[in-house]
């Protein structure tokens, strides 16, 4: 457990978080407009989501089938029946005047999501809720100097809030709080994720209190869009909280909003203030009921998740937590690392290594994506079998791989047109090493005399030197301790 | 031959089969109807070159042969129904220029069977009243007088316009809107028939929301027949409706039997309501009689939870209502008073465009559904709303239909209960039972109060089963032989 400091000694922060995250579904949650991202204002807007007089809301099925696969990769209670109701509230880029989204009976009910902590541990961090609800539309106040614009495109689009328990105890758990959750939500193809584009949107239920006590009074800061914002905000509301009750003050229930360049949240309104939103079952929907076939039907067919995968590499393939929760993070890293292995024909903790260090080190340094990289899982594959099988020596290999990496060719080639086959010929190696012993007779001394053991490496050193490098190093050790007489 | 506009539905359809007159003939009397019943200021908006245009398009197909089942009737709809192109207002300031650019579902399916738009009709501002004294545009004259009275009437509410429109012979048929007795309690007041089918019959897509729980369309007409003929053309399910049913669709005229031997028909001890008029009693008892006579069972009920229905309704409806309307707010179409910040805006518009029974209603809904209010009113009401189900639920277990009474009373002056709601809504206090339940009703004109004023009788049936509902009303069609007309008759 994570404890702050404070002046007066240590605190505990409790967080919860809210997840706004947009469903991918080809149309609305009620309406058939598109959805796609990035299209001129207004015109992705039917006349359900303009509130026309008299329109009514459909159900989308799929933004419905996207909620239970996400609540069955979140390990959650799927509710059979659940209700859809208004939240009432007037807003200018609210065209019905109310939201439709699900209070009492949310679509899925607690679930699990395990985090992963730098350190290789995991723990667990429990689901409250997930429910559907439509997205309001976007007000724009800096267009013009007197008028605010609204944009519906967004109005009426699908959302899932995702509602953790108030299990998270530091802003590092938050942040592998939000990483896992998105990683999940990708490989069920159920949100991008997109934090730029805001189709993952948090909002922060953050208290202190000492280690022991009973939970303090929680504010809630909105608006925060991305890992880091989150992070902040919690770091800058647990020590505000700290601050305001070390110097004897309490903690006021209320709605903050976050300011990401000051890296602060203000006050935005008091429980007082707080909106009464008057919600009640919508009488223009029926209760949504689901057939348990159909959420066995949706679980048969779920992809293998991030924990399955992490567990079936570290076992099957004997990986460290680390590697294989690198490996699996996102979807498409595992689906290379595994067809490097290519079905097992290679050793897969030499292929761990090279993805996740040299191909993944390469992707960041040249800001490339997977899919356009110059070398694929087939090039890579290849150079691994030249290092297995001792064509090419470990050292040599990293080479080969920038040449590779420059040009796109092939492992084979690269090491054909620069001569960077491994000298395996024990009669070429042994002229080297009786080379390197007799121009060193003092170092030669020092080994027999068994003064520094070490010296030895200084031999092979001389030797790899001797050949570029090609020698293989240890065909070298076996000789020369033969030839010295170790 | 019958003036055409004095025929009824069936009558005219039947007359344009044979090529005994023309669509354009009809068309014009009913244009020339409309006309001459402006007084009533039963038409928001007329359309007469669109009905003209219309008729025409129904002449030539009945000239290949090709009339469809309303092919050339015109029709005038309740303006709570969008129509494309066509204003379509709901009674209030709000809407005052809208024009839609769809056409609800309802009216699209008439304008498929071939049906002629003569204009839309004037209604409580969206649909909340009983009298239809809270329009934007006026009140709607009843064309009624009391005998020896030149006093005015109000033809009832939300469904006036439509009612009015029928009665004075300026149209076959009209659409209503039912949602607590909108188009059951103007029929009685005009002495025509208007029935609400089962909720999820009709589409309620394009008809502007007041109480979506609730709201129903149906036909209002001359005849039993002539509703039927009207049901089939509205109903059907709609996928855009979420609260549409998939049921099929029956060819309703062929209920219209006439046989009613060894059907129960069951008499709500509840409905006997304290002070109850003498000449209620009796038309109730006639209606019984008549019943019997052609070889019904007439057995005793009880609706125990009929007291609570009245305030059950008017907290539904008004919570459904205040979130329904709060879409009016100036920002995309309708009304739009500027103001210096958005809530200033809000403020200007709502208050400007709504009269003074939405904003009581508004306010009604707002309040049951605040915290600390919601689960006292709403959610009491709505457990309440599944007693009053079940009681029916319970009486069709020995009946088939239930008879009653439509009104407490007939047709009351213009400008009365305007300044007591309470009294205004005890209109409803025998129709929202059936709409709190989702139950099909209609309204048959059984009779003349002593002041010779229209009284109807309603029929109250099982969910989806409009059929026996029908065939019953035909019998009391049939037996009350109601012939007698309204001081104002367009077009006589």
């Amino acid at each position: 457990m994570s404890l702050i400091e404070g002046e007066t000694g240590k605190w505990e922060v409790v967080i919860g978080l809210e997840v706004h995250a947009q469903v991918i579904s080809r149309s609305k949650l009620f309406s058939g407009a598109s959805t796609a991202y990035g299209a001129a204002p207004n015109s992705q807007v039917s006349l359900v989501d303009a509130a026309m007089p008299g329109m009514l809301p459909v159900l989308n099925r799929e933004c419905v089938a996207q909620a239970v696969r996400t609540g069955l990769g979140l390990k959650a209670k799927i509710n059979l029946t659940s209700v859809f109701e208004r939240k009432n509230y007037f807003y200018a880029d609210l065209p019905q005047g109310y939201q439709i989204s699900q209070f009492k009976h949310p679509i899925v009910g607690e679930g699990t999501l395990t985090i992963d902590l730098p350190d290789g541990s995991t723990r667990d961090i429990g689901i409250e809720r997930l429910h559907l609800e439509q997205d309001a539309g976007k007000s724009l106040h800096d267009q013009d100097p007197r008028r605010t614009f609204v944009d519906l495109n967004r109005a009426g689009v699908a959302l899932m809030e995702i509602v953790s328990k108030p299990d998270i105890r530091s802003a590092e758990e938050a942040g592998a709080y939000i990483r896992k959750l998105r990683s999940i939500l990708r490989y069920l193809g159920t949100c991008d994720g997109n934090m730029e584009e805001g189709s993952l949107r948090c909002d922060v239920n953050l208290s202190v209190r000492r280690p022991g006590e009973p939970l303090g009074t929680r504010t809630e800061t909105k608006n925060v869009n991305s890992i880091r914002f989150v992070q902040q905000a919690i770091e800058y509301e647990a020590r505000r909280q700290i601050e305001v009750l070390e110097a004897g003050g309490t903690i006021e229930q209320e709605t903050r909003l976050f300011d990401s360049r000051k890296g602060e949240s203000r006050s935005m309104r008091s429980k007082e203030e707080a909106h009464d939103y008057r919600y009640f079952p919508d009488p223009d929907l029926l209760p949504l009921v689901l057939e348990q076939s159909y959420v066995d039907e949706l679980a048969a067919a779920l992809p293998e998740l991030p924990d399955e995968k992490k567990r079936r590499f570290m076992e099957d393939y004997g990986l460290s937590a680390y590697d294989a929760g690198v490996l699996v993070a996102e979807q498409a890293n595992a689906a290379f690392y595994e067809a490097v292995l290519d079905g097992g024909k290679r050793d897969p903790k030499l292929a761990a290594n090279w993805v996740t260090v040299n191909y993944f080190g390469a992707l960041n340094a040249s800001g490339v994506g997977l899919a356009e990289a110059p070398i694929d899982a087939k090039k890579l594959g290849g150079l691994l079998d030249l290092i297995a099988d001792g064509t090419v020596s470990s050292r040599l290999a990293k080479e080969v791989f920038e040449a590779m990496w420059e040009s796109g060719k092939d492992a084979a080639t690269i090491v054909e047109e620069k001569g960077l086959k491994q000298i395996t010929d024990e009669s070429a190696i042994e002229a080297l090493v009786d080379k390197v012993i007799a121009e060193n007779p003092a170092q030669v001394e020092q080994y027999a005399g068994g003064e520094n053991p070490k010296v030895i490496g200084w031999f092979v050193g001389q030797v790899m030197k001797a050949s570029q490098g090609k020698a293989n190093p240890g065909a070298v050790n076996q000789i020369l301790k033969r030839k010295l007489g170790g | 031959m019958t003036s055409p506009t004095h025929m009824t539905l069936a009558q005219a359809r039947d007359a344009l089969a044979k090529r005994e007159m023309s669509a354009r003939e009809l068309a014009e009397a009913h244009l020339a109807a409309v006309e001459a019943a402006r007084p009533l200021n039963a038409f928001t908006v007329e359309t007469p070159e669109k009905a003209l245009s219309m008729a025409e398009a129904s002449d030539e197909r009945l000239a290949k042969g090709e009339g469809r089942p309303l092919e050339g009737i015109p029709l005038g709809i309740k303006d709570l129904f969008c129509t494309e192109g066509v204003a379509s207002t709901a009674g209030s300031r709000m809407l005052k220029d809208f024009k839609p650019t769809y056409e609800s579902t309802v009216t699209a399916n008439l304008w498929r069977d071939g049906a002629v738009l003569l204009g839309k009709l004037n209604m409580d501002e969206f649909a909340m009243g009983s009298s239809n004294m809270t329009s934007a545009y006026g009140g709607v004259e009843n064309p009624w007088r009391a005998e020896g009275s030149d006093k005015k009437l109000v033809a009832g509410g939300s469904s006036g316009g439509s009612a009015a429109a029928v009665a004075a012979r300026c149209a076959l048929g009209t659409t209503g809107t039912d949602t607590g007795g909108s188009i059951r309690q103007p029929a009685a007041f005009t002495g025509i028939v208007g029935m609400k089918p089962t909720y999820g019959r009709c589409s309620r897509w394009g008809i502007v929301s007041f109480a979506s729980s609730l709201d129903q369309a149906g036909p209002m007409a001359r005849s039993v027949r002539d509703c039927a003929i009207l049901l089939r053309s509205m109903s059907g399910h709609d996928p855009k409706d979420s609260t549409s049913i998939e049921q099929p669709v029956p060819d309703f005229e062929k209920a219209l039997t006439g046989d009613i031997r060894g059907l129960k028909v069951g008499i709500p001890k509840e409905y006997r309501v304290d002070g109850m008029s003498e000449e209620l009693e009796r038309l109730w008892q006639q209606g019984i009689d008549w019943l019997r006579a052609a070889g019904a069972e007439i057995i005793d009920i009880s609706l125990p939870h009929t007291s609570y229905a009245l305030p059950t309704y008017y907290i539904v409806a008004s919570a459904e209502a205040s979130s329904n309307l709060a879409r009016y707010d100036g920002v995309r179409y309708g009304l739009r008073v500027e103001g210096d910040s958005l809530d200033e805006m809000y403020e200007a518009t709502r208050g400007a465009g709504f009269g003074r029974e939405v904003k009581r209603r508004i306010l009604i809904g707002t309040y049951v559904l605040s915290a600390g209010y919601y689960d006292a009113y709403y959610n009491k009401a709505r457990q309440v709303r599944t007693l009053i189900a079940r009681d029916f639920g319970q009486a069709y277990e020995k009946v088939d239909v239930i008879l009653t009474p439509t009104t407490p009373g007939p047709a009351f002056p213009m400008g009365e209960k305007m300044d007591d709601p309470i009294a205004m809504y005890l209109n409803d206090v025998f129709t929202v039972p059936a709409s709190l339940a989702g139950q099909p009703a209609i309204s048959v004109p059984a009779g003349l109060s002593e002041q010779g004023l229209p009284l109807g009788l309603q029929l109250i049936g099982r969910a989806f089963d409009e059929q026996t509902v029908l065939r019953a009303a035909g019998v009391l069609e049939e037996a009350a032989q109601f012939t007698a007309e309204p001081a104002f008759v367009a077009g006589a």
